[in-house]
């Protein structure tokens, strides 16, 4: 698959948020985590959300994964099917790697051969080949959110959601795994709706950096990145639009002093 | 068609992964590992043996009173090839055992019914910790005049004196399975008995264990003051030949079963040791 064919602007919509606001709490003590949110991902985008502390992303994530419930506006993925990664890798200690990756698969209730198959499959892709049987303490902090990934992949989600993924990675392993990242999503065809407060990291990744303000969540600005994959995050190019979007987000938090 | 970026890049991926696991560590042969771990113990009982014959020899008791280890050690000798003293420690294991399993059945049920619905928790929850510290020899008065002197009396107090350590170890196990865990559990659609059988109750498997291991404490001490206050008639336990060897005032053969008592006390502290430190390496609890 070509490259160009990722950078094609298609029109389908696979989640789709209109003036979505939620609320946590009632009367004094209401807090309101997202207010009006409008935001649209197209089939096969990479969209990063990008904000500062107290923004709502996480928030987001949830609605759309559809852990919680909206207070307001409307939310449409088309009952597709989402899957949600998270900041720690979170792997079921009492099973091997390939019990992890093979989990979702039980839970649909695939027979035994045929999820041992998968889920063989499912760690070539995230280049673990070999590792099944490995209990996941014994691999490194990389190597456990790529299996994470791999269990998520096998849930057979239409949309990828996650969250600040590479947050506790060191630098080398993050920027080995946003390779990573970029041509699993491009060979499977995914849709990706990816939370960071990493400038740099949204750019490296995303074709579109959407910017929300904090306390309450909005929209500020969409970001539209025109640089051709495949991008280094230590180019000049992602560089400068990282500081293009830095400024805005500096303002933004400037607009929270006393 | 792998292209020459496409190896590059899995090159990279797989050397960053080689290097980032540890290198193996030699620990070792087994023979090494077991002198090291067990010289200490080997030196704290003799220190213990030495200490004992100290006393002895200060002439603080009489000796018919306190013999020292030399005389322990022979009838102790002389009472384990005796086959009549098996039968004793047979009943009194077979005692125990029925009892433990009777407590973790019984613990099991009430601890996940209990982490189950809200309301028997409030109900039910603080008494089970209040049974957790009731000393177990307090049940027998009643015990006994519920089941009167037999087997049922003895397993009355050891079931009684064991069950709510289980139903804790499980009822914490399930209260504290990891909020991360759980939104995995969400995420993956998991619900009603399916959430039970590939989260809840493995996650709850370590405190569990220790629930268990603390549950076999209490059944095993209820068992040794059962046996000791309610002596069935025709069963030579354990705590039976004790009580007939304080009746006929030999200190020595008392002080073998008390050698007994820890020595088995100490074996099925070591099975569940074994079990809860598998339980860690394999879940990589471990401090290392």
């Amino acid at each position: 698959m070509s490259l160009l064919e990722h950078t094609e602007v298609r029109t389908d919509a696979v989640v789709r948020l209109e003036n979505v606001s939620k609320q946590y709490g009632s009367g004094a003590h209401a807090l309101l985590a997202l207010d009006r949110v409008s935001l649209t991902v197209r089939q096969g985008e990479f969209v990063c959300l990008l904000g500062a502390s107290g923004c709502g992303k996480s928030t987001l994530l949830s609605l759309v994964a559809g852990l919680d419930q909206i207070s307001g506006g409307t939310l449409d993925i088309g009952g597709r099917k989402v899957s949600l990664m998270f900041q720690e890798a979170a792997l079921f200690p009492w099973l091997s790697v390939a019990g992890n990756v093979e989990l979702p698969l039980r839970l649909q209730g695939i027979g035994k051969a045929e999820r041992k198959k998968r889920a063989a499959e499912l760690l070539e892709i995230v280049r673990l080949r070999g590792f099944g049987d490995k209990r996941p303490h014994e691999l490194s902090g990389g190597m456990r959110q790529r299996v994470a990934l791999a269990r998520a992949l096998a849930q057979d989600a239409d949309i990828l959601l996650m969250d600040e993924p590479f947050g506790a990675l060191d630098a080398m392993t993050r920027d080995i795994l946003h390779d990573e990242l970029e041509r699993i999503w491009r060979e499977q065809d995914l849709t990706v709706l990816f939370v960071t407060h990493n400038v740099r990291e949204a750019v490296r990744l995303g074709d579109r950096v959407v910017l929300l303000s904090s306390r309450p969540g909005r929209v500020i600005e969409d970001f539209p990145v025109t640089q051709g994959r495949p991008r280094r995050i230590d180019s000049p190019e992602v560089a400068g639009q990282a500081a293009e979007i830095t400024d805005r987000l500096r303002a933004e938090v400037a607009r929270h002093a006393n | 068609m792998p292209t020459e970026t496409a190896v590059a890049e899995s090159a990279e991926v797989s050397g960053l992964d080689n290097l980032e696991l540890a290198p193996k560590t030699d620990k070792g042969t087994i023979g090494t590992r077991i002198w090291k771990n067990t010289w200490p113990k080997l030196l704290a009982v003799a220190i213990v043996l030495l200490a004992w014959q100290i006393v002895v020899w200060s002439g603080w008791k009489p000796e018919y009173v306190l013999p020292g280890p030399q005389t322990v050690f022979t009838d102790l000798k002389d009472v384990i090839t005796t086959g009549d003293f098996w039968d004793g420690v047979r009943l009194t294991l077979t005692r125990a055992l029925t009892g433990f399993l009777l407590a973790v059945a019984i613990g099991t049920v009430v601890g996940a019914a209990v982490s189950r619905f809200a309301p028997l928790r409030a109900a039910i929850g603080s008494l089970i910790t209040g049974l957790q510290t009731m000393p177990s020899i307090m049940w027998f008065p009643l015990a006994i005049l519920l089941f009167q002197i037999s087997e049922s009396a003895i397993m009355f107090v050891v079931v009684i004196g064991a069950a709510p350590s289980v139903a804790n170890g499980l009822i914490s196990g399930i209260d504290y399975v990891p909020r991360t865990w759980l939104r995995v559990g969400q995420v993956l659609g998991m619900k009603g008995i399916a959430k039970y059988r590939h989260l809840i109750l493995p996650a709850s498997l370590p405190s569990f264990i220790s629930g268990l291991k603390q549950g076999w404490a209490f059944s095993w001490r209820s068992l040794m003051a059962g046996e000791l206050l309610v002596i069935v008639p025709g069963a030579l336990s354990i705590g039976v030949r004790m009580q007939q060897a304080r009746d006929l005032s030999d200190s020595s053969l008392v002080i073998c079963y008390i050698i007994v008592v820890l020595v088995i006390g100490i074996l099925i502290d070591v099975i569940f040791n074994a079990a809860d430190n598998a339980l860690r390496k394999r879940w990589g609890l471990t401090g290392s």
